[in-house]
């Protein structure tokens, strides 16, 4: 095995193809995202693919992900560096140019894929790529020093930036080799076997600092916004209130007439305005009267209304997707000796990233420049030249700092907008999305309501366990709605959809939110029906996973799971996988009985991602995740009627200010030399289970439908 | 763009004019300002799209959110709601002029704690919280909470904001 990969090396146009020598074939137009950026040629040499070393030891790695908060453009550049063996603080970091075949990953991790930044898939989709070709960039540095000293590479070893022959004593920094380094004919697989023993990792596993961290407390970090292009206009839109319908402007006359007002742009679904600076714009936009035509299918929908037609689909024979089954529910179900059943219901959420969409594009005869935020970054340049029928080349995308992404930042309208008034007015243009349109315009994560029914023997085991999910939004329904770490011999988890005509779209961990929330909170419903610690329950369903039962217990232990809870306090635990990570919560909370408000006190939580590249990152993401779960639990809610979105902005579609945060989270990572998985979504499926079985445990009254807004507390606490 | 350039290389003025009806001088991060605009311009979108000082961010536009935080006469306040009229005479203050080279006490804070995440609305944090102190030194946390509730982070920063700040109480 390790002889034929060292056969399979890749000639030096490839490794160059393969390290951006592409980016000085591809790009026709506007150069200089693609380009390194660099005053003199002759102090910096892209060495790789990924990696532009200069005369004074400056290391620069590409990022082939988005950075939108979770902090990968450093872990991605450490794994990198460690295999390199770079002097960390000689590391600089910058955007990858948006070449899938070189810096994008396939879903099993293999080279070549996409850039897509979804799914917390950075870290684990580049683990093993990018450590290959940190050691692959280490391997032309000391076949050029071993050449230039004449010796045996096998004799060189290197340490934080320098090369070392120990047998002479001579040693010499990276950037010293630049004077003579030669990218090689071909650069061979480094076998695993000659990768880092881990146990010598100096990098990944240890704590360091973030790279955009000082750049994002000066006000220096560049998101799309932040850019400034030469003759630049302004834009915003004016969208459909109902998916689907379309605009007829009442009042062009007037609307032209705003100081300010170049071009007005009738798109398919809304009126674009473009004035010379942002304030005409808006004003425009807010005077602008429109009929909107067209008798959508979104318009029938009243999401209220919506659960009483997913009741009527459960008790249908409507067959939906199968998403887990195994046994034979059907036989068992009704022949145990004890049935549990529960309906939970979640409205639809809004992403709230707190930068609102926005893109520039500057649209010329045959080219395209663009500058965004992305998620999406080869999906962006493809959708672009797609959507002006030009060459993928013929697109520069410029990448930029994300305020955000959650999952809105991976669909392209925003940026396929900016292009068509770009090319209407022939002009740079900045398009704006105002929080409203944000709101408005929004792809939510789906409304669902899950029926959960299960069979009890006379042990007190479950043996059958059936679980609907009925909601809109197809696919996006059923991630997270299996439970593959608890043993239930017979079991049946099926996908209805109903599509209401109205935009849904991932959101951070997706249908883990709403599906383990139902799992959680009802397996806490069938802990307390038999007299069980709901603790002990997962126990046994999870006891032949001993990882899962390790995070279990750790959470458990935490929060010293048995101890006493403070007078007029509880306590609510729940377990929850995602994108192959573990993760188990225990939550303390007290309710005000007067204003029906929920204040969770305590979240200790515990994680199992494998290896960790930056585990002081990857608590902070799992703190993250805990809070916009929190948030997602306690008060968010996108409600339609009649199609149109009825929220607009913060005072009628509330976030978790500050008052509301936990007073202390604590969180542990389970050591692991697994390989890496996912873990910028982790902390937050559980979240609504260990609010709802804390809530149980204090008021012995169970909430069911997410958020648990303090008017639904109290209606509940009277109830 | 020249008055971009100027303003970058640290003149000590910047007087840019357009044939419009209003012109306006005030106290930008230490630089006297003289502007010609519309009545109407707003002082997010003159700071963001005039002045290039881009580090002010547009978060929800009526106030609720607190990323567009800056200072007018050391107070903070929400850049998106204030018509650029309302500053005449008056000093501003930005991320970009909090400090030179990140040396606010606040800032040393933010990194030693690592606070941001995406990012976006740690401008307007970090303003928030450097009023603060400018007010009171030693703020208990049920202060600070009080003080901070009108700045949003989605993220989940909040517990990181609350330690940076505690921190820089106890060095003071």
């Amino acid at each position: 095995m390790e002889a034929q990969k060292s056969q399979t090396n890749i000639s030096r146009r490839s490794f160059l193809k393969w390290g951006g020598g592409i980016t000085f074939l591809v790009t026709s137009v506007g150069l200089p995202a693609l380009v390194f950026k660099s005053k003199d040629k002759e102090e910096t040499r892209q060495i790789s693919a990924w990696v532009h070393l200069a005369k004074d030891g400056t290391v620069t790695i590409y990022n082939p992900a988005a950075e939108m908060g979770q902090g990968t453009m450093t872990a991605l550049a450490a794994i990198f560096a460690e295999e390199m063996d770079a002097d960390w603080s000689k590391v600089k970091i910058e955007d990858a140019p948006v070449q899938p075949e070189i810096y994008g990953i396939g879903w099993g991790g293999e080279r070549g894929g996409s850039m897509l930044t979804v799914g917390s898939r950075s870290v684990s989709g580049h683990y093993q790529n990018l450590r290959q070709s940190g050691a692959q960039a280490r391997y032309v540095l000391l076949e050029s020093v071993a050449q230039k000293w004449k010796v045996d590479r096998s004799e060189l070893s290197t340490e934080s930036g320098f090369v070392y022959h120990k047998k002479s004593g001579k040693k010499i920094g990276y950037g010293e080799i630049l004077a003579f380094v030669k990218v090689p004919d071909s650069v061979p697989e480094i076998p695993d076997n000659q990768l880092k023993n881990p146990r010598d990792f100096k990098l990944i596993g240890k704590d360091f600092q973030r790279y955009d961290v000082p750049f994002k407390v000066d006000g220096s970090a560049k998101y799309s916004c932040d850019i400034h292009v030469e003759g630049m206009v302004y834009a915003v839109i004016s969208r459909s209130p109902v998916n689907g319908s379309k605009p007829s402007l009442k009042n062009e006359g007037a609307i032209r007439n705003v100081r300010g007002v170049l071009e007005l742009v009738t798109l398919d679904y809304g009126v674009g305005v473009i004035a010379d600076r942002m304030e005409s714009a808006l004003q425009a936009k807010a005077l602008m009267e429109i009929d909107w035509i067209g008798e959508p299918k979104a318009k029938t929908h009243n999401s209220e209304a919506a659960y009483s037609e997913y009741e009527a689909m459960a008790e249908s024979n409507t067959a939906g997707s199968i998403i887990a089954q195994s046994g034979n529910l059907n036989r068992e179900l009704p022949v145990t000796d004890k049935r549990i059943r529960a309906d939970y219901k979640n409205d639809y959420v809004y992403h709230a990233q707190m930068e609102p969409l926005n893109a520039i594009a500057f649209v010329q005869d045959g080219s395209a420049e663009v500058w965004v935020g992305t998620q999406a970054a080869d999906g962006t340049r493809r959708d672009v030249a797609g959507h002006l029928g030009i060459d993928f080349n013929a697109v520069n995308l410029h990448t930029h700092y994300l305020g955000g992404g959650f999952g809105r930042r991976s669909m392209t309208d925003y940026v396929l907008e900016a292009v068509d008034l770009s090319k209407a007015v022939k002009k740079p243009v900045k398009l704006q999305w105002t929080r409203e349109d944000d709101v408005q315009f929004g792809a939510f994560r789906p409304i669902s309501l899950q029926r959960l029914d299960a069979g009890v023997n006379a042990e007190g085991k479950i043996t059958a366990w059936k679980h609907l999910v009925i909601g809109t939004g197809g696919g996006l329904l059923g991630s997270g709605a299996d439970i593959p770490f608890y043993d239930i011999p017979n079991k049946h988890i099926e996908v209805r959809n109903i599509d209401h005509g109205v935009r849904t779209k991932h959101w951070r961990a997706v249908g883990h939110g709403p599906n383990k929330f139902a799992i959680e909170t009802f397996l806490d419903e069938i802990a307390l029906d038999l007299n069980k610690d709901p603790y002990q329950i997962r126990r046994d369903l999870m006891k032949n996973h001993p990882r899962a039962l390790k995070v279990l217990d750790k959470a458990a232990e935490m929060s010293n799971w048995s101890g006493p809870v403070p007078e007029g306090r509880a306590r609510g635990i729940a377990f929850a996988e995602r994108s192959g990570s573990l993760a188990a919560g225990v939550c303390e909370i007290s309710v005000n009985r007067n204003t029906g408000k929920i204040k969770v006190h305590k979240i200790w939580g515990s994680l199992d991602g494998g290896v960790v590249v930056d585990p002081n990152n990857a608590k902070y993401q799992m703190e993250g995740a805990l809070v916009m779960g929190l948030s997602s639990v306690l008060f968010e809610s996108i409600t339609f009627k009649e199609g149109r979105v009825e929220q607009n902005n913060f005072y009628d579609y509330p976030i978790l200010r500050i008052e509301d945060a936990p007073d202390e989270i604590h969180l542990e990572i389970i050591p692991s030399n697994e390989k890496p998985s996912g873990i910028g979504e982790a902390g937050l499926p559980f979240m609504g289970a260990v609010v709802s079985n804390a809530f149980a445990a204090l008021t012995g009254k169970r909430l069911r439908h997410m958020p648990f807004t303090p008017e639904k507390v109290k209606n509940l606490l009277n109830s | 763009m020249g008055f971009l350039n100027a303003f970058n290389l640290g003149c000590s003025s910047i007087t840019i004019k357009q044939d419009v009806n209003m012109t306006i001088s005030f106290t930008l991060n230490g630089k006297e300002v003289e502007l010609s605009a519309e009545d109407d311009a707003n002082l997010l979108w003159t700071l963001r799209e005039r002045l290039n000082l881009t580090g002010t961010k547009y978060g929800c536009g009526v106030s609720l959110c607190g990323v567009c935080t800056v200072h007018l006469d050391g107070k903070p306040i929400k850049s998106c709601i204030t018509p650029l009229a309302a500053v005449s005479g008056k000093k501003v203050t930005t991320i970009e002029g909090l400090s030179e080279n990140r040396s606010h006490p606040v800032q040393v804070a933010w990194i030693e704690e690592q606070v941001p995440q995406c990012g976006y609305c740690q401008s307007g944090q970090i303003m928030q919280a450097a009023a603060l102190l400018e007010e009171n030194p030693s703020p208990s946390r049920e202060e600070i909470i009080k003080h901070m509730n009108g700045v949003l982070c989605r993220c989940g920063t909040y517990l990181r904001i609350l330690k940076a700040i505690e921190k820089t109480t106890q060095k003071a």
